[in-house]
């Protein structure tokens, strides 16, 4: 661990004139994501400029970019999923990742008995469909059904229990947390493969400096450890603002009650493909998939050319 | 061997010439959102329609309602939808005909079967051009269970107070839950909620076609006191009922918890088979004794030819089939609670089905006020009613607020013909 | 070589912490696997009792079995994510050598360019996909969900794998091209056994939402045929919604095999994640 990455660019290449190998490498999965993904995207991303003028397709420019965030109804909707989006990923940042990194701490203690099983149990949420998700955690948390109501009564708190999918105010944070509670497994695998991969000499000198548990953690694991949390940051907040199914299958297209839950996810969906008796709107949810896909390009660039570049890299 | 047959299939279908065609057997698939419907097609329609023609061979192919729509309109997009389309009733389907996805049908063969009323929902504004086959309508009421009511000693309602009476009954004795709803769906508020009171306040088809001509506005009282209705029911739902979903209201009831289930006919068929009670049906209650009573008798589902469909012969033989009063009587039949649209009459064998179908006798009959004409824009006014009805019952949002928020969606893009 | 010097104490904290957490993971599970096998109004009355010989009822698992060939269904989710996992690997990993491995005009952007895809969810081309695939005649086959899926893990796949890929050292490839290997060798014998780790990891992250997509399926090959187990069990509980013993039985039939799979497959995870940690 004596270089940075940075030193890592300057190491010698053989510069061959014509090196044929890279075209190998890169196109099988330059072409298979070329053709399948990024043409079709940019199908329905050429869609924002253009709208039907007198019943045909016409370049329109920014008109539908205009329309976003001029028309009261659109914007207000808009400005709502992005809020509600915000929080969304708050609250993974705030409550997903610093327990998914805490468990891992915990299950990379050397000598832990049961690790195995432990690790494996707590990332089979991750492992179920929306399908299986939205449907249980509706169950559990209905009134009507009572398993929510009846666990919070053994410990007595049957009081402070509410219909919290059904309320303006409790809905998205809850949603928020059975999302959380789905995908903690993520930052919990990625975190603990980093710290497996911290090689043992650097803790046993640790150890030898009398840095051991808790001071351990702090000052040699999570400075080690930080280009992976970094990740998962980047990757929380993709994940985030392009999330979907999860709201749709716990809290419908609409995003109840009364839009509170929302995202941008689900906004799109509805304005591209309709719902219920209300038409797709082609263009402007090309126009939203637009929006959508700055705001994630703003996130991960900053991430890119900001954030990763001062994190320290280093090589094993 | 395998391969000489396949030679044989490939040479049989280029060198046949085209009038042979017809000999071959032919597959119909047909899109639909009924996935509730899957065995009673296969069990009983299909085979019924196979024994007639059996060149004609059909599918039947659900999926899930709230997924019809955009997985329809995107397969009708790239080619690959079904032969046969089930159709929504008006805008929906009228924008799909109108991008021409849908091919017309005003000549088929069977078409007269049906009155201008029932073919409303799948005709051009004009009046001019047809597109789908009418299947069948549904009709909004309130469906109770007979056991509970005896119970407490209630009879059915046939005025507001009495309705309001006999929910007070109920939350004093405490057994039952007075009204399985719950506004976690939204639609449910709307659907079994504000459309079925609904007519009784607006005077029906008067007062729909007053909206559409812009004498009356979504504010005018008419359309603001069932709202007011509405935000009474609050206090005889269920236990969080904020919470409470569309399957959950139907367990509630038909595990015989609650009393009264605001509801649609479609309804009957699965209530039958899950509920070991009684049960009866009453019409939504007039505001006084003696008022003329308004039901929503909503024209439900058509079927439509897909313009793209490489069968359209077949298809249109399958279409005239269900034109025919054969098919309305089968399905009126398997599915009770889908009441036919055909002029022939259907002797219907269930009889919480025939006292839905009674109320026609009396009261006027009208279709959900934000269906047509006024249901083709953005904000899409159904959905709006929707959400301001679950709002509403939930008391976050007063009637009057209801009424000013719809109408301030709809004249955002909506001008009456002068 | 275990260095626990900890106190009873901690480590006892530190397994009622990790109880707690499996607890909270595994109860919705626990609880959909039981249900299903009680009586309808058993599950209403009391959801939390195991089932008894008076409340036992297979009734729900019979209509499912009954109802949808979920063998079939099954037998399909695993080949379109055994065959798109196995393709994002290859070619991500490919990529991503590349990618982290060679100074040349343009790697950042085709970085950039590989990434982009991270950013919009695939969902947005859907007609265009849908297009495509009926030129190609591919509607209905499995080969075009593994298409898709093959497109929607590369982004990914390459970003964590490029990222892996820079920490490993740089003497050993150095040292392979000294040894005349090819760069092909390099990546094959050197590399990838080296970034197993995170190969293994983006397996996992792919499969995630291959298996458990409902979306392209439903566009792409919702025929009978071609139909996976998600798709497979949305449909059924379209269908019997209100009917929980059905419900929860399909739910129960759709997670066991992916259970089943994980604990399986969560050694070789394992075992890649240790033994790619240079000791």
């Amino acid at each position: 661990m004596n270089q940075s990455d940075i030193a890592e660019t300057e190491t010698i290449v053989p510069r061959h004139p014509v090196r044929w190998h890279i075209l190998v490498f890169l196109a099988p999965a330059f072409l298979v994501y070329t053709a399948v993904m990024i043409l079709p995207l940019v199908e329905t991303l050429r869609l924002s400029l253009f709208n039907v003028v007198d019943g045909t397709m016409a370049f329109v420019g920014l008109a539908n970019f205009q329309r976003l965030f001029g028309d009261p109804r659109l914007a207000a909707d808009f400005w709502n999923a992005l809020w509600n989006n915000t929080i969304f990923f708050l609250i993974h940042m705030a409550v997903q990742n610093p327990i998914g990194i805490a468990l891992a701490a915990m299950l990379s203690l050397p000598g832990l008995r049961f690790a195995a099983f432990y690790r494996s149990a707590i990332f089979v949420p991750t492992l179920l469909s929306f399908v299986i998700v939205g449907f249980i955690w509706k169950l559990i948390l209905s009134p009507i059904w009572g398993i929510a109501p009846g666990l919070m009564d053994l410990v007595g708190l049957k009081s402070l229990f509410g219909p919290w999918l059904g309320k303006p105010e409790s809905a998205l944070i809850t949603v928020s947390l059975i999302s959380v509670w789905q995908y903690v497994g993520i930052p919990m695998m990625l975190i603990y493969a980093a710290l497996l991969n911290i090689p043992d000499e650097v803790l046993e000198a640790a150890e030898i400096d009398g840095i051991t548990g808790w001071g351990q953690f702090w000052k040699i694991k999570l400075p080690l450890i930080l280009p992976s949390i970094g990740i998962i940051s980047v990757l929380t907040f993709v994940g985030n603002f392009n999330a979907f199914d999860l709201i749709y299958t716990v809290q419908g297209a609409l995003g109840g009650p009364d839009g509170a839950t929302d995202i941008l996810g689900t906004l799109l969906y509805r304005t591209f493909f309709g719902f219920q008796n209300q038409m797709g709107n082609r263009p402007m949810g090309a126009t939203i998939a637009t929006v959508m896909f700055l705001i994630i390009l703003a996130g991960v660039s900053l991430y890119l050319f900001v954030i990763q570049r001062r994190i320290r890299r280093y090589q094993f | 061997m395998n391969r000489i047959l396949k030679g044989m299939l490939f040479a049989t279908t280029v060198l046949a010439p085209a009038g042979m065609a017809w000999a071959q057997e032919t597959t119909l698939t047909i899109e639909s959102w009924r996935n509730d419907d899957l065995p009673i097609w296969q069990e009983k329609i299909i085979p019924a329609f196979e024994a007639k023609h059996p060149d004609i061979k059909v599918t039947f192919a659900p999926m899930a309602p709230t997924e019809y729509n955009s997985a329809v309109n995107a397969k009708l997009e790239a080619g690959t939808a079904g032969d046969l389309i089930t159709c929504r009733p008006f805008d929906l389907t009228l924008a799909m005909f109108e991008k021409g996805q849908l091919a017309p049908l005003t000549d088929l063969p069977g078409m007269e079967n049906f009155s201008d009323v029932a073919k409303s929902a799948w005709t051009t504004d004009d009046g001019s051009t047809t597109f789908c086959v009418p299947m069948a309508s549904v009709i909004h009421g309130f469906i109770y269970n007979k056991a509970a009511f005896e119970e407490v000693g209630v009879e059915v309602p046939k005025t507001e107070d009495e309705f309001f009476a006999v929910l007070e009954k109920f939350k004093e004795d405490g057994n039952y839950i007075p009204l399985a709803m719950g506004t976690k769906d939204q639609w449910e508020a709307a659907t079994m909620g504000y459309y079925n009171i609904g007519p009784n306040y607006w005077k029906g088809e008067e007062g729909r076609k007053a909206l559409i001509a812009g004498t009356e506005k979504l504010t005018d009282a008419q359309w603001v006191e069932p709202y007011a209705t509405l935000a009474k029911w609050k206090d005889y739902l269920g236990d969080g009922f904020e919470a409470q979903t569309y399957p959950d209201s139907q367990n509630l009831f038909t595990l015989g918890r609650a009393a009264i289930y605001p509801a649609g006919s479609w309804e009957i068929a699965p209530f039958k088979s899950q509920a070991d009670f009684e049960m009866g049906a009453f019409p939504p209650p007039v505001k006084a004794e003696g008022d003329q009573c308004y039901i929503s008798d909503h024209n439900d589902i058509g079927i439509g030819l897909n313009a793209k469909s490489e069968n359209a012969e077949a298809a249109k033989t399958f279409l005239t089939w269900v034109a025919s009063p054969e098919f309305a009587d089968l399905y009126a039949n398997s599915a009770p609670g889908f009441f036919s649209l055909n002029t022939t009459p259907v002797v219907m064998q269930d009889e919480l089905a025939q006292e839905f179908v009674s109320w026609r006798q009396n009261c006027e009959t009208t279709i959900r006020p934000s269906a047509a004409i006024v249901g083709r824009g953005d904000p899409n006014l159904d959905l709006e009613m929707w959400r301001v009805s679950a709002n509403v019952i939930n008391g976050t949002m007063t009637p009057e607020q209801a009424g000013e928020e719809t109408q301030k969606g709809l004249d955002s893009w909506y001008k009456p013909k002068q | 070589m275990s260095k626990a010097r900890s106190s009873p104490i901690r480590s006892s904290l530190i397994h009622l912490a990790l109880i707690s957490y499996t607890l909270i993971a595994l109860f919705p599970v626990f609880l959909t696997l039981v249900n299903s096998l009680k009586s309808r109004n058993a599950i209403f009355r009391d959801p939390m009792a195991l089932p008894t010989p008076k409340t036992f009822s297979l009734i729900g698992y019979e209509t499912v079995l009954s109802q949808g060939d979920f063998l079939g269904y099954f037998q399909n989710s695993m080949i379109v994510t055994v065959v798109s996992i196995a393709l994002v690997l290859l070619f991500g990993a490919m990529a991503a050598f590349a990618l982290s491995e060679y100074r040349f005009r343009g790697n950042m952007m085709m970085g950039l360019y590989l990434a982009l895809g991270i950013m919009i969810p695939i969902r947005l081309g859907t007609v265009a996909i849908l297009q495509g695939m009926v030129a190609t005649g591919l509607v209905n086959t499995l080969t075009a969900l593994v298409l898709v899926y093959t497109a929607q893990g590369l982004p990914l796949a390459i970003f964590i794998l490029s990222e892996f890929m820079r920490t490993v050292s740089d003497d050993l490839k150095s040292a392979g091209r000294i040894d005349g290997l090819s760069e092909y060798a390099i990546f094959f014998r050197l590399v990838l056994p080296l970034v197993r780790p995170a190969m293994a990891t983006v397996a996992v992250f792919t499969m995630i939402p291959i298996w458990n997509d409902l979306w392209f399926p439903l566009i792409l090959a919702p025929g009978e045929e071609t139909k996976t187990i998600t798709l497979g069990a949305q449909m059924f509980i379209g269908q019997y919604v209100t009917n929980w013993n059905a419900v929860l039985s399909a739910l129960s039939l759709a997670i066991l095999p992916v259970l089943v799979l994980y604990v399986i497959f969560s050694r070789q995870l394992i075992r890649g994640i240790t033994s790619g940690a240079v000791k």
